[in-house]
């Protein structure tokens, strides 16, 4: 009876593995509605395919869901419009669960199921690994959420990726735009870091700050650091900080995070103004006294309440699709598609000899990415040599026990 | 009765044998050279796709990483849990010295030495006062071990890259060297098992104060297996490296460690081809059900949870595959049956 089991175990191991070939060679379960052809204006039969790369499982899920979510709402829009000069998006999904290794076995997969792009990935390291495989396929690639800037630069060997792009700004970026706003609108003379030493975000973010606090001649009066994700207890450091009695304390991580720290530090005695970076998105939801937030700043991509028609529309377009409202993310991921199809249609009209996928036609798309200058709605976007975009931060404020759109501030 | 051809005077192990050594040595090399043959035809010939030959390769690293944690898990009996340490030990170690030589055939054996040394040395350190306890405790202190390398990499950004990761590792991982390094690996823990010392490591494993009693250095054994587990999970890492090009320390974790163990446990502790076919299935079978979307997590889960209540020994219990034996039973099979046919001949006669 056991053996019987067992070999029957066995058998379904290894029939799950065959059958699963089998499907696996078509696309993988497609998210978008493809609009009945007889109401869309001249539809072809032809379809483009756009592959999404990001963790949907795991740790970290929610940002790539809301990744996919913004992507899908944009394509499932542009599909809507008739496509690509009539040729429809179909786009082809993977889930690398946040894993440096399956991240590279799912750039494959969607290699081989005929992408002509990628949006993603959507966590750091995965993303790293991608690239460094797409970079020899010249794919073209675009991140919504991938902020270190090893993602488009490669610093040893001094080469830029040409090849991959990114909607969000990186982590230095973030951390700059802090420590100026901390100088100029905060007015602010002595800063404090509480770093998670095992997160290259935090890290990259923290580095930065610190670099244009002493540039503009604020003193950082205490670094310290925790050393994962999982941390739960900050009262030590807080207490060190606290100490200090510093004017800002950069804390450059998630709003989990934030959440715990936020009640500790009230109890640590600090009432330091605190600064975030867009990891803080969402932590409104999280944090259970919103009151012991006042007084603190973080930047983000955008903000739900600014008023700008394009802004506005994609909030409610959004939540007619999903329910729910857009995070940055997903507003990031909005403008990601956006940007890569913009690319797309551009060779589809002045080139459309160039056959999908080829060599030609991907470095016809990375030429066009790279030119970019349009308005989206996380702002107005153009790449610099390292293929990081340069636009405004908004500036999210809490006071009152309530966040609110503080303003946009940058470049 | 068959007798073996070299073998004047039979004994009880000689007798099954009715391949020599010679012979079998031979079948096993053919068999290895044509699944090799096969195996670069396949992928050069676009026969199978990008993906299916990504996921091959990284099944060939976790073979190597669930048959060398098999050894303290299975051969040894100990719990284990800090595997993915020693491959970070030899992940970074290997990739380090790969770019720190020219590129070329030789400097890559000598990096993947260089990281299966490395992660044997840092396994009789960890191995001397880890095997001094059992049990849970030895798992214990071997998760604790396995987070400290992580922590040491994490806080090396000038040696390792840090958090950041290390990228720009040559990408020597092809099929035929990993494939190469998955045979010499099984060849040399099949040999070390059937040895004086693997019949040691056995009998620890069945009652270490027995085993004592006999005169068996436990400790010197039980350090020797450990560290031999360590230093194949490092030439592992190296290759895993060499896939990859970037390492990063998050993929060195806990969960990650856990993984290896499940794999072994799941194709039966102290079986080679157990730990084998699981690492292949658990490997690939993320990769495979993608289609299913979150359901695939359900369906791992609910495989273990079966496999758990059925099988509670893995899928192969402690079965081991022996292609000549296989070959042999066929042989013994076909005589003894033309034999029974004959006696039914004569009977109904």
């Amino acid at each position: 009876m056991k053996k019987f089991l067992s070999i029957a175990l066995v058998l379904v191991l290894i029939v799950g593995c065959f059958a699963a070939c089998g499907n696996s060679k078509n696309p993988a379960a497609s998210g978008t509605d493809v609009p009945e052809t007889d109401e869309t204006p001249a539809v072809s039969g032809e379809t483009i395919k756009i592959g999404l790369l990001g963790n949907t499982t795991g740790d970290n899920s929610q940002y790539g869901i809301a990744v996919f979510n913004g992507a899908k709402l944009y394509i499932d829009e542009v599909n809507a419009a008739g496509g690509i000069n009539g040729k429809l998006i179909e786009v082809v999904e993977y889930d690398e669960e946040g894993d440096s290794q399956k991240a590279i076995t799912g750039y494959n997969s969607l290699v081989d199921s005929g992408v002509a792009g990628i949006i993603g990935s959507v966590l750091t390291a995965p993303t790293v690994a991608a690239v460094s495989v797409a970079y020899e396929d010249n794919m073209p690639m675009i991140s919504a959420s991938a902020t270190a800037s090893a993602v488009t630069y490669n610093e040893e060997s001094d080469t830029v990726y040409s090849n991959m792009f990114r909607s969000c700004f990186i982590d230095p970026y973030q951390g700059e735009i802090m420590a100026t706003f901390a100088k100029e609108e905060l007015g602010a003379a002595t800063a404090a870091v509480l770093v998670n030493s095992g997160s290259d975000y935090s890290v990259g973010v923290a580095a930065a700050f610190v670099e244009t606090c002493n540039e503009l001649g604020i003193e950082v009066v205490a670094s310290e650091n925790y050393a994962g994700s999982d941390t739960v207890d900050f009262a030590s450091q807080l207490t060190n900080i606290a100490a200090k009695n510093p004017d800002v304390l950069l804390i450059p991580d998630y709003y989990n995070i934030i959440a715990l720290v936020a009640e500790q530090a009230a109890d640590a005695g600090l009432k330091t103004a605190l600064l975030g970076v867009d990891g803080w998105d969402t932590v409104a939801d999280y944090v259970t006294d919103l009151s012991l937030l006042d007084g603190a700043y973080y930047c983000a991509g955008y903000s739900t309440e600014d008023t700008s028609d394009a802004v506005q529309g994609f909030i409610s377009n959004y939540e007619a699709k999903y329910g729910d409202t857009p995070n940055m993310f997903s507003a990031q991921a909005y403008d990601a598609a956006a940007i890569i199809v913009a690319a797309m249609t551009k060779v589809d009209t002045e080139a459309p000899e160039l056959e999908v996928g080829s060599d030609e036609y991907r470095q016809a798309v990375v030429d066009a990415m790279k030119a970019t200058d349009a308005d989206f709605v996380t702002g107005h976007v153009t790449y610099d040599e390292y293929n990081n975009p340069q636009k405004t931060a908004a500036i999210i404020g809490f006071a009152d026990g309530a966040s609110s759109f503080w303003g946009n501030f940058g470049a | 009765m068959t007798k073996t051809p070299s073998s004047a005077s039979p004994s009880l192990y000689e007798d099954k044998r009715i391949i020599s050594m010679p012979v079998r040595y031979l079948i096993n090399i053919v068999a290895i050279a044509v699944f090799m043959l096969i195996g670069n035809l396949i992928i050069s010939e676009g026969i199978i796709n990008r993906t299916y030959t990504t996921i091959l390769l990284q099944v060939g690293v976790y073979i190597i990483l669930a048959v060398s944690l098999n050894i303290s898990t299975g051969y040894l009996g100990q719990l284990p849990l800090g595997h993915a340490g020693f491959m970070a030990v030899g992940a970074y170690v290997g990739a380090l010295a790969w770019k720190a030589m020219p590129h070329g055939l030789g400097y890559m054996i000598i990096g993947l030495i260089v990281a299966g040394i490395a992660a044997g040395i840092v396994g009789i350190i960890i191995g001397i006062p880890a095997l001094r306890l059992r049990g849970d405790y030895l798992a214990i202190l071997t998760l604790g071990f396995g987070e400290i390398i992580r922590i040491i990499i994490i806080n090396l950004p000038d040696i390792t890259g840090g958090t950041p990761g290390l990228l720009n590792i040559p990408k020597y991982s092809n099929f035929n060297v990993i494939f190469i390094f998955v045979i010499l690996t099984c060849y040399i823990i099949h040999t070390m098992m059937k040895s004086r010392h693997g019949r040691a490591i056995l009998s620890i494993r069945e009652n270490e104060i027995a085993a004592e009693a006999c005169g068996i250095n436990t400790t010197y054994y039980k350090v020797m297996a450990f560290s031999v587990s360590a230093a194949l999970a490092g030439v592992a890492g190296c290759l895993y490296g060499g896939l990859q090009g970037s390492l990063f320390p998050s993929a060195f974790g806990f969960m990650d460690s856990i993984n290896i163990l499940v794999m072994v446990v799941l194709g039966g502790m102290g079986s080679m081809i157990g730990s084998v076919l699981a690492a292949s299935v658990l490997t690939a079978l993320p990769a495979m059900l993608q289609f299913l979307a979150s359901y695939r997590m359900v369906i791992y889960s609910v495989l273990l949870i079966l496999v758990m209540i059925f099988k509670p020994s893995g899928l192969m219990g402690t079965y081991d595959f022996s292609l000549t034996g296989l070959i042999e039973k066929a042989i013994i099979k076909i005589r003894g049956g033309s034999k029974n046919n004959a006696k039914e001949g004569q009977a109904n006669e």
